[in-house]
């Protein structure tokens, strides 16, 4: 029992930064319809943002520094920088081809992710490097074994205050409200008055936000980042983020949540040689029987 | 009519040069065996991603499957297939042929079992459940031990009493083979299926019936309310680009000798896509001077390789922001003359 509970807590905190990436990528979908392929090496971004943002502060856990604050503050930095990012991205990339067929705006994104992967290997080198202890690793408790470590609880909390911080933005502002009606319909939105492009900026600044902040978790859990994590992380939040349904930010968190959870009690219990296959198993399956999505909304394509 | 004898003349040159292959220089020639299976990896992307509007990311899964079911037939099955067709060149030909095809269906299958499905969503969708098939074919490959699992393929040592085994034995006294890859590919048969593939294509996309290709990547819902089998066809496409993917796998392990799951990863699907990107989605010609410049920059960059892959990016970007019909264009395309001038 005791390792169940171990296990479902990091299921939750692998799949709560799952969720993180995965509702940036729903949030552009929402608005643009379509995969910002990127997205994960945004995520990958943050990770090293992080990284060089703790030797900045001359802050290292080979001196013992780790404080609470220093963390929110990396945190908060790194967010900062993602934002930049994929703001830059959104109008140097994207906005010249809003009107272009879909499959080249796809392209480009393709085109983007791997010029991030690979300026990534070139600026940061390619080797793994291990992530400062931002915060210290205390075992919560420990029966038998099986342990739970305090910052596995420190990413789902972090994760659920973004999450409720979103849910805020996204239903209780006047930019919330203009991001909800630009995902209903362009044309009309802009007739109401809306600046479009300020209400799609502002989504990839949000999005790009939490992927940073997702980064930051995983350096939290995960003591290595290479510049090549963003394919796999980015690739299962897509997944989750289908899982949920895509377009929907509640479904993906929801997939994002599932999806960790069933890869850890999968990789845990049964075998962890296939665990990179579970998550596009799953994909094909929810392909095949609902593509909508867990909470999605059946489109209907209007001539 | 005339195609036909474009075809023929063009093989028959390349038998012609197959003749003097051995006077080529080695390095050359290996750039020009990788030339000929880029074409046809590009080519039959290009069908799919091309002519049919549809966005495939796991042409390197299709290959996969084709090169490393193609290796472990002729290394397994060796005395077999040296029983059945004889041991001399026409022998080594037959099994060569016969391994392929084997290949290539068994990509076609698994395209089939793929496209099915999937094809019924829009292009994104595609795009994602490819590249997804295409890691969990490497993530199963690299689990396979009679395949050399993560260590990658050379060959298989065969026993008197009828063990097969990758690695030499220490513990038994029985006489054994080994069986190494073959190297059957040639400049014949690569640069033989490059022009078949592009005669196939040239000759499916400019009859009646290659017209719905066209249809459903101009638009699909217009083409389905034509009475269109849009599934139908997208699934046509899909298949027929897995097959010859599979046997541009048997071509590349039957040159290099060796397989490596880590070969046909997801920058492999991205290599042939930039491919056809630059050659222009849909412009036969122009995908195939695209192979042979990406083929050959590679080569020339050798110096600075840590750039390729930004270099790659840069394409990709470039490409869609200024010029998304490809370098060539929608000009350069082998076109049939109009009969009737239109009214």
């Amino acid at each position: 029992m005791i390792e169940f509970i171990q296990q479902f807590i990091n299921g939750l905190s692998l799949g709560s930064i799952y969720a993180l990436i995965a509702l940036g990528y729903t949030m552009i979908y929402g608005i643009l319809r379509f995969i910002n392929f990127a997205h994960g090496d945004v995520f990958m971004i943050g990770a090293f943002s992080g990284y060089y943002l703790a030797f900045l502060f001359s802050f290292s856990t080979f001196t013992g520094g780790a404080s609470v604050a220093m963390a929110i503050v990396i945190l908060l930095g790194s967010m900062v920088v993602c934002s930049i990012l994929g703001f830059t991205l959104e109008k140097l990339a994207y906005k010249p081809l809003r009107n272009s067929p879909k499959l080249t705006i796809l392209i480009t994104a393709i085109g983007v992710s791997l010029f991030l992967e690979y300026g990534g290997q070139l600026v940061f080198g390619a080797d793994p490097k291990s992530f400062p202890t931002l915060l210290e690793n205390k075992e919560l408790f420990n029966v038998g074994g099986a342990a739970v470590f305090s910052n596995s609880v420190v990413v789902i909390i972090v994760s659920l205050v973004l999450m409720i911080l979103l849910r805020i933005i996204v239903m209780n502002t006047k930019m919330g409200t203009a991001m909800r009606a630009v995902s209903f319909n362009h044309n009309v939105a802009s007739l109401m008055g809306i600046n479009i492009n300020r209400v799609i900026s502002f989504t990839f600044i949000l999005g790009s936000s939490l992927a940073a902040a997702a980064g930051i978790l995983f350096g939290l859990n995960y003591p290595k980042v290479d510049p090549l994590i963003g394919i796999i992380y980015g690739l299962k939040a897509f997944v989750a983020a289908v899982l949920g349904g895509i377009g929907n930010i509640l479904g993906a968190a929801l997939g994002g949540l599932i999806l960790g959870l069933v890869e850890t009690f999968v990789s845990g219990y049964l075998s962890s040689t296939y665990r990179d296959a579970i998550a596009f198993g799953i994909l094909i399956i929810i392909l095949l029987f609902r593509p909508t999505g867990l909470l999605g909304k059946k489109e209907i394509e209007k001539v | 009519m005339k195609s036909k004898l474009y075809f023929l003349s063009t093989v028959l040159a390349i038998f012609l040069i197959n003749l003097v292959k051995d006077s080529i220089d080695p390095y050359y020639y290996t750039i020009l065996i990788y030339i000929g299976i880029n074409i046809i990896l590009a080519s039959s992307l290009n069908l799919i991603n091309g002519f049919t509007g549809q966005f495939s990311l796991g042409h390197a899964g299709f290959m996969a499957i084709g090169g490393y079911l193609s290796i472990s037939m002729s290394t397994y099955f060796a005395p077999f297939f040296a029983n059945l067709f004889g041991a001399g060149v026409f022998g080594e030909n037959m099994t060569f042929l016969t391994v392929m095809i084997l290949g290539g269906l068994a990509a076609a299958a698994i395209g089939l079992l793929v496209g099915v499905p999937s094809l019924r969503l829009k292009g994104d969708y595609l795009a994602i459940v490819t590249l997804g098939f295409s890691e969990i074919i490497r993530v199963l490959i690299q689990g396979m031990d009679f395949i050399g699992a993560s260590q990658g393929f050379r060959g298989v040592y065969q026993y008197s009493n009828g063990v097969k085994s990758l690695q030499m034995l220490d513990n038994t006294q029985d006489s054994f083979i080994f069986y190494g890859v073959p190297k059957y590919t040639n400049f014949f048969w690569t640069f033989f299926i490059a022009a078949f593939i592009v005669y196939f294509i040239y000759n499916l996309i400019n009859s009646t019936y290659g017209k719905g290709f066209l249809a459903v990547k101009d638009d699909e819902v217009a083409a389905e309310s034509m009475g269109i089998n849009t599934t139908k066809f997208k699934v046509i496409a899909f298949v027929s680009g897995a097959f010859f993917a599979g046997v541009a796998g048997a071509l590349y392990g039957h040159f290099n000798l060796y397989l490596n799951p880590e070969d046909f990863n997801f920058l492999k699907s991205v290599e042939i896509v930039a491919i056809v990107i630059l050659g222009g989605m849909g412009s036969i010609p122009g995908v195939i001077i695209a192979a042979v410049i990406l083929t050959i920059l590679p080569e020339l960059l050798r110096g600075i390789s840590e750039y390729r892959m930004i270099v790659y990016a840069l394409l990709l970007i470039i490409m869609m922001l200024t010029r998304p019909q490809g370098i060539f264009g929608t000009k350069f395309k082998f076109k049939r003359k109009k009969k009737v001038e239109s009214a």
